[in-house]
């Protein structure tokens, strides 16, 4: 029975959906999200904070578009660090524990009352999709699609027509969690997991593989000795996520964690039962991430380590059970229960929630498109864990670009292409769409090989703009933006042009801060850049500056602080852009490109790379073949 | 690399040491370039104000301005020149070690030097030249491709290959532990950091620079198609060396293990050079002094592109040395039957040769007496070198400048690295050049960066949440 006409359906309600459905909706297109329990839309399964190295990047990329999740942990927060304060600009990162239940209310709160977005709880089994016409559906076969979607089907048997469908299924895909020997055959926390909607993606042509991930157990925080730990405080005043949140409403009472340590007990009692593990018996098939290791793997693979940190965390206000961070195990239980307890702090600890491996379908991400669609299926969008990437916020950020770009092909409006240079989405989106990633992808701030431009604090002037042409953000936030771009530019121009000379009370001045004194007249901006002076510093001498808000002195200092570097970078970027701007038509074959080498045509014609500089970075190809490309590409514009 | 549309320089004419030379450069940095490093007779640097299509007399001079050439400069605005873009040409007198100069000056001052075919490519893709020739640039990149994938490492000594990936091997694990620390902030720490980087940083400083300085002298740089001569002693090594040299290069007598080091020469047959390499003779033996000289001969026809092993057809024990063995099944040889002219006591065959190495071993009757045999050698030298099977000298030629350029960029990058440091910026922003130095080093040695960084980070620090 055809239940609904649709425009977007979104499969799953976890940190992709809700990205994707507010998205979608907000464009004004009729969208629904299917999830397998309405009750835990937006969950967090795993560590209970949102943001980090890299991430908090991304959570300000997410809502400088007109996302949600900035917002979200604005609102829901128990405690607020900026990471990396004492170095550069580029690497300073948010990252905030969240009040678990509350995050899951609040957002479930924004999804229902938004406007033509539209939540069912119901497991979808199958994509319907129809095969296209080499002479009927001649733009889209030239384009290099075979099917277009055309809706999807319930478990109940209702069937939802629509235009496009993002698949946001996360770690449910024929999911299986393993403690030790038990194996149950659930999604994460014992939720239900989806079992036939691997089958239809296959049938439709698409290559999954299996990837693995853990979590540590959550415990009983009245079983916790917290005086035998040392407290970690948040920060003072707290840092809001949001471009749009008050700062004035995020200062408030913080919550704590608390840091311990494992011991060479713990060690010990990991290596006697290592064959036990799963992991290491061979039970698991799925490949689980590096940078999130269990505790056995960190006592196997570094076995000179004589501790490693644990961090006991709250999971929010409504309870008292807390998430041991960095103890992330498939061990079985009573193993679990002996190596929590040989941690001080510990001894007498009560699990709540046994820590536990999960292994799940998702996609060979090398099949996307720089959109996030999966090549030859026109419609069909996919963002998150589903991708083989891991993390909240990768996957809010996939989730709202898949979506964008979704609705920008039923709008008939240019696709949001974010690059490398532009935002960490940008990196996320090309890595996963032209490598072969073998685990589990998260972000690091190491990627962003152009991280000095992309920063957590000029997110809003890197893509706010971006935002607005896709329709998230209003007229009015985007005049914002351009008065504060304003601002800043004439600020740095004042700066530069005003000069002191080598008077006495500026040479006091330069005593005073232990600077050297002038030789002759220096400009402002010239004193910035001195280490031990400062924006703020310069006051005094610089009685005529006008008034403006924090974030603009920021920008300002930044900017001329670090010029001389941001300039290096600009530099290369205009470069990568030039590469980036060479567009390879959808239907070349690679065949015809004579010189080329096997290895290289092999690697072109799997990934089917949109432009010279992603083909560039595809392991396989090297750069004399780029350039063979090159000239392959002039002579084929000239004869087209 | 390929691929940027920067500046870019490269000797214009063939390396043999003709009379005259060209330097060409073409981008739109190349009249500011070439300004930097040309002087004309009223000592004034600019070439900006030049009439498009005009050759000016001058002077090349360092940046510390010291004379290194009198010169003819051409000054071809964009764009009626062969690449459509700004083009210099420096017509430099002074020989192959002086034009090196002038391109490793450019090449200080940021000029790249160009890939194969890559002043054609560019013509070709300004609108400046036809398909046919477009192909003719697609086929030489191409086997220029081939030619640098296979050549990269076989070019480079071991020991040479060794002290750079030693260097980026501590390069990558200080950036890993770089980016722990700003991944993990909580569990790495970076207090102290500074001055522990800063010693590292100057003990590659200057284990690169003395790389740069080796390779003037000629340690990376092999001109030629590296020729060993090996043999038994007395076998005639040293006088073959002679006859090819066409002079008294090394010191012939017969009393066996003459020479006991390595005797070097480059030795012009028609349009093929051959950088010869004469060898003490291989052979057991208790002198100190004579057994380094053995094992310097091995390691040295180890790397050779073409090897003479010359036997004396006398010898009656006619029992191989192992290592000769060894030697002759991994590299291209020719086969000497010499002192032929003794003809009544011939104990070695050519069917004994090709009985025990195989039919496609080329061997040749020689004697250094009477010159037999010379010409043939000459002509199945020139055969090999012509149907590719031996190393083509020009494309070595490049390979050894573009390692000399990677070198000094990287020297560069870590000269920047320092100053970072001094400044006391925070280790985020070292990366950035450690990483650069890191990249140019590795394509000294043919290795791509990929996922280095990350796969190091994962491998040697314990990430912890």
């Amino acid at each position: 029975m055809i239940a609904d006409n649709v425009d977007v359906v979104v499969i799953g309600g976890g940190h992709a959906g809700c990205e994707a459905g507010l998205a979608a909706a907000r464009l004004g297109l009729k969208t629904i999200i299917f999830t397998l329990s309405s009750d835990n839309i937006a969950f967090m399964p795993c560590n209970p904070h949102i943001g980090g190295s890299s991430k908090g990047h991304l959570v300000r990329e997410i809502d400088a578009l007109g996302g949600e999740m900035g917002k979200n942990i604005d609102k829901t927060f128990l405690q607020s660090k900026m990471l990396n304060k004492s170095k550069g600009p580029a690497i300073h990162s948010l990252r905030a524990q969240a009040d678990k239940l509350a995050y899951s209310k609040e957002m479930k709160k924004v999804l229902e009352n938004q406007e033509n977005l539209y939540i069912k709880q119901s497991e979808i089994c199958e994509l319907i999709w129809e095969e296209l016409d080499k002479d009927k559906d001649v733009f889209l076969c030239n384009e290099g699609y075979e099917k277009k979607i055309t809706g999807v089907k319930t478990v109940t048997g209702l069937i939802y027509n629509c235009k496009s469908v993002i698949l946001c299924t996360g770690t449910y895909l024929k999911s299986r969690c393993l403690c030790g020997e038990a194996i149950t055959y659930t999604g994460p926390n014992g939720l239900q997991p989806s079992n036939m909607l691997s089958d239809s993606l296959i049938k439709a042509g698409i290559e999954l593989r299996r990837f693995k991930t853990g979590t540590p157990a959550r415990m009983d925080g009245n079983s916790i000795d917290y005086s035998k730990m040392e407290v970690q405080y948040g920060d003072s005043p707290v840092i809001p996520f949001s471009f749009d949140t008050n700062p004035a409403d995020v200062q408030k009472e913080q919550h704590n964690c608390y840091l311990t340590y494992t011991n060479e007990k713990t060690h010990e009692i990991i290596r006697n039962n290592i064959d036990r593990s799963p992991m290491y018996s061979g039970v698991i098939e799925g490949i689980g991430p590096r940078y999130c290791p269990s505790i056995e793997d960190k006592v196997i693979k570094f076995p000179d380590k004589i501790r490693h940190q644990v961090f006991i965390e709250p999971e929010g206000t409504h309870t008292n059970e807390m998430y041991v961070d960095g103890m992330s195990s498939s061990m079985p239980e009573d193993v679990q229960l002996q190596m929590y307890r040989s941690v001080p702090g510990l001894e007498n600890c009560i699990i709540v929630k046994n820590a536990y491996a999960i292994e799940y379908d998702c996609l060979v991400s090398g099949q996307l498109y720089p959109t996030l669609e999966i090549k030859k299926i026109r419609g069909l969008f996919s963002a998150g864990q589903f991708n083989g990437s891991s993390g909240y916020e990768e996957a809010a950020a996939q989730g709202l670009y898949a979506s964008i770009n979704a609705c920008m092909q039923i709008l008939n409006k240019p696709y949001l292409s974010i690059d490398r240079s532009e935002g960490y989405i940008g990196v996320l989106v090309d890595d996963l769409v032209t490598k072969d990633n073998l685990e589990p992808y998260r972000m690091m701030t190491s990627r962003a090989e152009y991280r000095l431009l992309l920063r957590q604090d000029n997110a809003d002037i890197r893509l706010r703009k971006k935002g607005y042409e896709c329709g998230l953000i209003s007229k009015e936030k985007y005049d914002a933006l351009l008065i504060k771009e304003d601002q800043i530019e004439k600020e740095i121009e004042r700066l530069k042009s005003v000069k002191v000379g080598a008077a006495a009370p500026i040479q006091k001045f330069m005593d005073e801060h232990n600077s050297p004194r002038l030789k002759t007249a220096v400009s402002l901006s010239e004193l910035i850049c001195r280490p031990e002076l400062d924006y703020y510093s310069l006051s005094e001498i610089d009685p005529d500056r006008p008034d403006l808000p924090a974030d603009v002195i920021d920008q300002v200092e930044i900017n001329i602080k670090y010029e001389g570097y941001i300039e290096r970078q600009q530099r290369q970027v205009d470069k990568f852009r030039k590469m980036e701007k060479k567009k390879i038509p959808a239907d070349i074959n690679y065949d015809d490109v004579l010189s080329l080498r096997l290895e290289a045509r092999h690697y072109l014609k799997k990934f089917k790379p949109v432009n010279v500089g992603q083909a560039s970075r595809i392991s396989g190809v090297n750069p004399a073949d780029i350039s063979v490309l090159l000239v392959y590409l002039e002579n084929y514009n000239r004869n087209n | 690399m390929i691929f940027k549309e920067d500046t870019i320089c490269a000797i214009a004419t063939a390396m043999i040491d003709a009379g005259i030379g060209i330097i060409r450069i073409s981008g739109e940095n190349a009249l500011s370039f070439a300004s930097k490093i040309y002087i004309d007779t009223k000592g004034e640097h600019s070439l900006l104000n030049f009439k498009t299509h005009t050759i000016h007399y001058g002077f090349i001079c360092d940046l510390d301005e010291n004379k290194i050439d009198e010169v003819m400069v051409s000054v071809m605005k964009a764009p009626k020149t062969y690449t459509r873009e700004d083009v210099v040409e420096i017509n430099s007198h002074g020989g192959r070690v002086v034009m090196e100069t002038i391109l490793n000056l450019l090449i200080k001052i940021g000029c790249r030097l160009a890939e194969p075919g890559e002043f054609t490519k560019r013509a070709f893709l300004n609108g400046r030249i036809d398909l046919t020739r477009a192909e003719a640039v697609m086929d030489l990149i191409h086997a220029q491709n081939e030619f640098s994938m296979k050549n990269s490492e076989i070019q480079l000594s071991g020991e040479l290959f060794n002290k750079i990936d030693s260097i980026r091997k501590e390069i990558i694990y200080e950036l890993a532990f770089i980016e722990s620390a700003i991944d993990d902030p909580e569990n790495y720490d970076l207090d102290g950091y500074n001055e522990r980087l800063t010693k590292k940083n100057e003990s590659w400083l200057s284990k690169i620079q003395k790389l740069i300085d080796s390779s003037n002298e000629g340690m990376i740089r092999k001109d030629g198609i590296n020729t060993v001569i090996i043999g038994k002693p007395n076998a005639g090594k040293s006088s073959l060396l002679n006859k090819l040299a066409g002079k008294e290069r090394a010191i012939v007598t017969d009393i066996e293990g003459t020479t006991r080091d390595i005797i070097e020469e480059n030795i012009r047959l028609d349009d093929i050079i051959l950088h010869v390499i004469d060898t003490a003779g291989i052979r057991d033996t208790d002198d100190v002094i004579e057994k380094i000289g053995v094992e310097k001969a091995v390691d040295s026809a180890k790397s050779a592109d073409l090897i003479l092993y010359i036997i004396d057809s006398t010898d009656s024990d006619f029992s191989h040395d192992e290592r000769i063995n060894n030697i002759i099944k991994e590299n291209h040889v020719i086969v000497l039957l010499n002192k032929n002219d003794i003809s009544d006591s011939i104990n070695v065959t050519e069917e004994d040769i090709h009985k025990k190495y195989g039919n496609d071993i080329p061997v040749i009757k020689t004697s250094m007496v009477d010159e037999t045999g010379m010409d043939d050698l000459k002509k199945i030298i020139g055969d090999m070198f012509f149907d590719g099977s031996i190393l083509p000298k020009e494309e070595m030629y490049i390979t050894n400048l573009r390692q000399r350029e990677a070198l000094i960029n990287s020297e560069q990058s870590l000269e920047k690295v320092r100053e970072s440091l001094n400044a006391f910026m925070s280790e985020d922003f070292l990366s950035i050049d450690l990483m650069n130095a890191y990249s140019y080093l590795g394509e000294i040695i043919g290795q791509e960066v990929d996922d280095d960084l990350v796969e190091e980070i994962f491998s040697k620090f314990c990430m912890g949440k």
